[in-house]
């Protein structure tokens, strides 16, 4: 049988939103995926452990405070550091349309604004996982 | 025989759907008779406005006498930048002042520690220390106009900023008004920033309503805010009842304080949320002050001013939509008249823009001048809640109440609020309600225009707020000057004494006050009360 796809979905920062991330989660895990949510307040470094000892295969970071071009880098960054590139990113939140490619360079490879379909995100993930 | 001649028409011309319900899933009939509401007794269910039980609003001029407050949230980047922007809605109308501050602030951390990486300024204003809150409100005339301001965790710290502000103006505490949110119960349900476990941060907040009554009389020391838990997810009903339910949880912590109710309940005001069930938004407004009197009654008021629900409303940020933006005015506009033919106190509109960024200037005041329309042209503030006696919406109404008494009854059997919200009962029934909502509109079986219905191919590029790049840098040059230049003695005594309070059981108003008077800042305030009290960790549910 195929492995399932491992999803990690976190909550950078300092950010309180969690409705999102939750819906998400919840949505991933009824398209067949293994979801592990590391609830509030993650820092880069403790997303990156949490993504190595469950042996993810995407992390999907949510963040609705404004903070993203700093918070999604430092875990993009902190992958490639650590040569976990191969690990897909996602990201979501009130991201402006100007800030999307700019994350899409830094290694976020998918952004998702308020009003996606949670199918969207589903397939995105499912053709672009590396496995 | 309407019944009758109903049926036979449904049989020829089916209707658009096999039912019809709000937002709550109570299922709407298709017509609302006196029968809905034969068991109302005008006097004791609906009355008159100004008179218990209030269903009808808490003035009996009500808009007639005085508009509602047009009090828009708002906070970005550094004190500096939101003063100006204070500064610019008031001069375009707005008529009271309403602080956003950032997610360091929230959380008691000052600009420089290490957890406020990448969030200076980001969804609100930055405010470390006395310094910054004197900058924040600099020439604006803080003893005519009412602050409010959303903090919870640290509420009692920035709020000993305010008053020592005002004090450092000659303005006497006694005269100033406004609001803190502080209501810690909301934060754990469902806004998450919180700090402190429940006991301490009950603690602080009953510390706050014996000081407010006592020096800051004119001063609402607590918002009791559903706003939050609807956009976690929540029905209107859950909004209703687990506000109000947190709302009680209050008054019986103050009073096992030995507070007298009388004394401290006329400054408990509450806050919600206007989605996008028009009726049934309206009926929620209605209901809750219906049952906030007869709750305070059955407690032991005596005096109207205490069974008397003040309320500020928001419309649902949740409901805005990234696509099309402009359209999201329209929406605004609906939720806005809820909230007035719901009689509220003071009113924020948001801005078309915010699901994308902070608002443009342009974005927040048209928010503003739809309030304007709706209070000046529109007509409907010309007599007292003129939707009372409509059968659907008295029955509504009915209905909201007996759906919030079911939850009330629930909250009682897990053990009470606290115990409820350790055991995950309110935030999994948050995170189900969010999850359906989303399921439906992903399915079709809820339309949002522009999302899931009338798309149209768009660039959803939109004029971003620009913020002053050097703005954190100032910040955290500010707060390094602050502490070298301060008297480092004073700021350790008081800090030492605030401790000392802390480990026993004294109001800790007064040492908070003294500490910030001195320039201790906010984490270094809020990092003793840490240390003493320890901090909260969630259960995660989803």
């Amino acid at each position: 049988m195929e492995r399932k796809i491992r999803v990690l979905v976190a909550k950078p920062g300092l950010d309180g939103h969690d409705r999102g991330a939750k819906i998400v989660a919840r949505a991933l895990r009824d398209a067949g995926m293994e979801v592990i949510y590391t609830g509030l307040h993650q820092t880069a470094e403790m997303i990156v452990e949490t993504a190595i000892q469950e042996d993810v295969d995407v992390i999907g970071l949510s963040l609705l405070s404004g903070a993203h071009m700093t918070l999604f880098k430092d875990v993009a960054d902190l992958l490639k550091e650590k040569n976990m590139d191969d690990i897909l990113v996602v990201g979501g939140g009130i991201i402006p349309e100007e800030d999307v490619s700019k994350l899409k360079r830094v290694g976020i490879a998918g952004v998702f604004g308020p009003g996606t379909h949670t199918d969207v995100i589903v397939d995105f993930i499912r053709k672009n996982v590396k496995k | 025989m309407g019944k009758k001649y109903y049926k036979k028409t449904i049989e020829s011309f089916p209707e658009r759907k096999q039912e019809f319900k709000t937002l709550s899933e109570i299922e709407i009939k298709n017509i609302y008779t006196p029968n809905d509401v034969s068991n109302i007794d005008y006097i004791r269910d609906i009355g008159f406005p100004g008179v218990y039980p209030f269903l009808r609003g808490i003035h009996s001029t009500m808009y007639r006498g005085r508009l509602w407050t047009m009090r828009q949230f708002s906070g970005f980047g550094s004190a500096e930048e939101t003063n100006q922007r204070y500064k610019y809605l008031l001069n375009h109308g707005e008529t009271g002042l309403s602080v956003a501050f950032d997610y360091p602030t929230l959380y008691g951390y000052d600009t420089d520690h290490p957890l406020a990486r990448g969030e200076f300024g980001k969804c609100g204003v930055a405010v470390s220390s006395l310094e910054d809150m004197a900058i924040l409100f600099k020439d604006i005339p803080i003893d005519k106009i009412t602050t409010s301001m959303t903090i919870n965790g640290p509420a009692a710290i920035i709020w000993a900023m305010y008053i020592a502000n005002a004090e450092n103006r000659n303005i006497r505490k006694n005269t100033i008004g406004g609001t803190i949110q502080n209501d810690i119960l909301k934060e754990y349900i469902a806004q998450k920033s919180f700090i402190f476990p429940p006991e301490p941060s009950m603690r602080l907040i009953i510390d706050t309503f014996e000081y407010g009554y006592k020096y800051v009389p004119r001063w609402n020391t607590i918002s009791i805010s559903g706003y939050h838990i609807r956009e976690a997810g929540s029905t209107a009903v859950q909004e209703l009842a687990f506000t109000l339910g947190d709302g009680i949880e209050y008054v019986k912590w103050a009073m096992k304080r030995g507070l007298k109710i009388d004394d401290f309940a006329p400054r408990l005001s509450f806050f919600f949320n206007a989605h996008n069930n028009f009726f049934e938004e309206i009926a929620k407004y209605r209901a809750a002050r219906r049952i906030w009197a007869k709750e305070l009654k059955k407690l032991g008021a005596k005096k109207s001013r205490s069974l008397l629900m003040r309320f500020h409303t928001q419309t649902a940020g949740c409901s805005l939509t990234a696509q099309q933006p402009e359209i999201n005015i329209v929406r605004v506009t609906l939720q806005a008249l809820e909230a007035v033919l719901g009689g509220t106190q003071s009113l924020h509109t948001n801005s078309m823009d915010e699901a994308l960024a902070l608002p443009s200037e342009k974005a927040v005041r048209i928010a503003l001048r739809t309030q304007q329309i709706i209070a000046e042209e529109s007509g409907v503030t010309d007599t007292v809640d003129p939707l009372g006696g409509s059968y659907y919406i008295e029955w509504l109404t009915n209905k909201m109440e007996e759906e919030t008494y079911r939850y009330f009854d629930k909250v009682e059997r897990l053990g009470g609020v606290i115990p409820a919200i350790e055991k995950g009962f309110f935030q999994r029934e948050i995170a189900e309600s969010a999850y359906r909502y989303q399921r439906e509109v992903d399915e079709n079986k809820r339309t949002i225009v522009g999302v899931n219905k009338y798309k149209i191919d768009e660039d959803l590029s939109i004029p971003i707020l620009k913020m002053d790049e050097k703005g954190e840098e100032r910040q955290i040059n500010r707060l390094k000057k602050l502490r070298k230049e301060r008297d480092q003695s004073k700021v350790d005594k008081n800090l030492s004494k605030l401790r000392r309070a802390a480990k026993g059981n004294e109001n800790l108003m007064p040492y908070i006050i003294d500490c910030v008077h001195s320039y201790a800042t906010l984490g270094e305030t809020c990092d003793i009360l840490r240390e003493v009290f320890g901090e909260y960790k969630e259960p995660t549910i989803y």
